[in-house]
């Protein structure tokens, strides 16, 4: 199939086609991650103090993460200047910078820290049973410093059978630094859990278990809207990375040789996308692991 | 490699492709003045990231003033890749356009949002 195309502006708008479509694309694009985000800023504006969880997600790896994906809007811009240039050799390898810089990012979240919250485990205790768990909660220490309570105790999950078997009454958890360290001051507002759980292990019988779940998305807002928010840019870089290695692949180079200027713009629109995963990736990294 | 030299595959090139050179902004001389600033937002961005981490570990005083810098920093950064790699600074009337209506939107989108959190009528 031949797609009709051509490469020159059209003289009422100074635009060639694909550049406007790519920016109505973006347009909707604003508006799909706003409703996303607005729900987000709703939800956490309307969390109950001390609800909204904090340190959750691995700063140093996300840190990471945000800074290969700002190298790889630099390379994908530098290999369309290539482009521009008639440099191919150089365009070629910008875009394998560019799609290894987006398997990268996709792999830590897929291999690393996905996988990571799914082994996760949290209990929300009852509130009249929090007096009982005082010692994993450390609420008297926190109420004396004016801080929001904790409701929960989280860690890894020894005795999974627990989780479906109602004969097992209690869950025995190898609790995360802050339940482990509760009066801790450091753990006032935990920043990242780069330590794995602790050796301490707590004993906390169902029936003092208000809601109990793995780090899934019904394990509260700040979950649920982690991970449709993270999957759906996530899913925007998979999507980035296969156009990327189409336009890199032979196919690229065909078209190169018949008319360098149409895989320029191919180039710059696909990097326009490109630009714009990278641009709500900067708002998502602060919102969710930092702050 | 030397990248300076011409790669032999351009040489194969049908010269004369893009017909249009006057009326396009991005011809190959001034694609070679901007590369420098290309790599100098990069690595501004890059600086961005590393303040936005270290001013996490910062107390300014309530949740709200740290999530205001956050966002702050976050809308410069946003506004560099936009403006610079996305070429906004300099783009055609009918893009911009386009996007008056989407920041429209998006901004109503949030009014509503905090609307509905600041809730004036039952309040």
């Amino acid at each position: 199939m031949e797609i009709p195309y051509t490469v020159t502006a059209r003289p009422d708008t100074g635009l060639w086609n694909a550049k406007v479509g790519i920016w109505l694309f973006l347009a909707s694009e604003v508006m799909l991650f706003g409703g996303l985000f607005s729900a987000y800023v709703f939800l956490r504006l309307d969390a109950d103090p001390g609800a909204w969880p904090h340190g959750l997600l691995n700063v140093p790896v996300g840190t990471m993460n945000t800074a290969i994906l700002i190298a790889s809007s630099v390379t994908v811009v530098m290999a369309w200047a290539s482009l521009k240039m008639r440099r191919f050799r150089a365009y070629w390898w910008y875009m394998l910078v560019t799609i290894l810089c987006g398997v990268i990012f996709l792999g830590v979240k897929l291999i690393y820290e996905w996988p990571q919250k799914f082994d996760h485990f949290g209990a929300f205790i009852k509130k009249d049973a929090l007096e009982k768990y005082e010692q994993y909660l450390g609420n008297h220490h926190l109420a004396e410093k004016g801080l929001p309570p904790r409701t929960e105790i989280s860690g890894h999950l020894h005795n999974t059978a627990a989780l479906h078997d109602e004969n097992v009454k209690e869950y025995e958890i190898a609790l995360d630094p802050v339940n482990a360290e509760p009066t801790n001051p450091l753990m006032d507002r935990p920043h990242f859990l780069p330590l794995p759980h602790t050796d301490k292990i707590a004993k906390v019988e169902k029936e003092d278990v208000e809601y109990s779940s793995m780090f899934l998305p019904k394990h509260s807002a700040y979950f649920a809207s982690y991970f449709t928010i993270t999957g759906l840019h996530g899913a925007h870089v998979l999507g980035g990375v296969i156009v990327f290695t189409y336009l890199w692949l032979p196919v690229g180079t065909k078209l190169y040789k018949r008319n360098p200027e149409h895989l320029a713009n191919r180039v710059e629109v696909a990097g326009l996308f490109w630009h714009f995963v990278d641009l709500v990736w900067i708002f998502v990294f602060p919102l969710f692991y930092l702050l | 490699m030397n990248e300076t030299q011409q790669p032999t595959i351009a040489e194969t090139v049908p010269a004369g492709t893009p017909p249009d050179e006057a009326h396009d902004e991005h011809t190959a001389h001034d694609v070679a003045k901007h590369i420098r600033t290309y790599l100098m937002v990069g690595a501004t961005l890059l600086t961005f990231t590393a303040i936005t981490v270290f001013l996490s570990y910062i107390n300014f005083g309530t949740q709200k003033a740290n999530v205001a810098v956050a966002m702050l920093v976050a809308t410069v950064k946003a506004g560099l890749v936009a403006a610079i790699f996305m070429h906004l600074s300099s783009e055609k009337r009918m893009i911009y356009r386009i996007l008056i209506f989407t920041f429209f939107f998006v901004f109503g989108l949030f009014w509503l949002t905090y609307l509905a959190w600041y809730d004036p009528i039952t309040r």
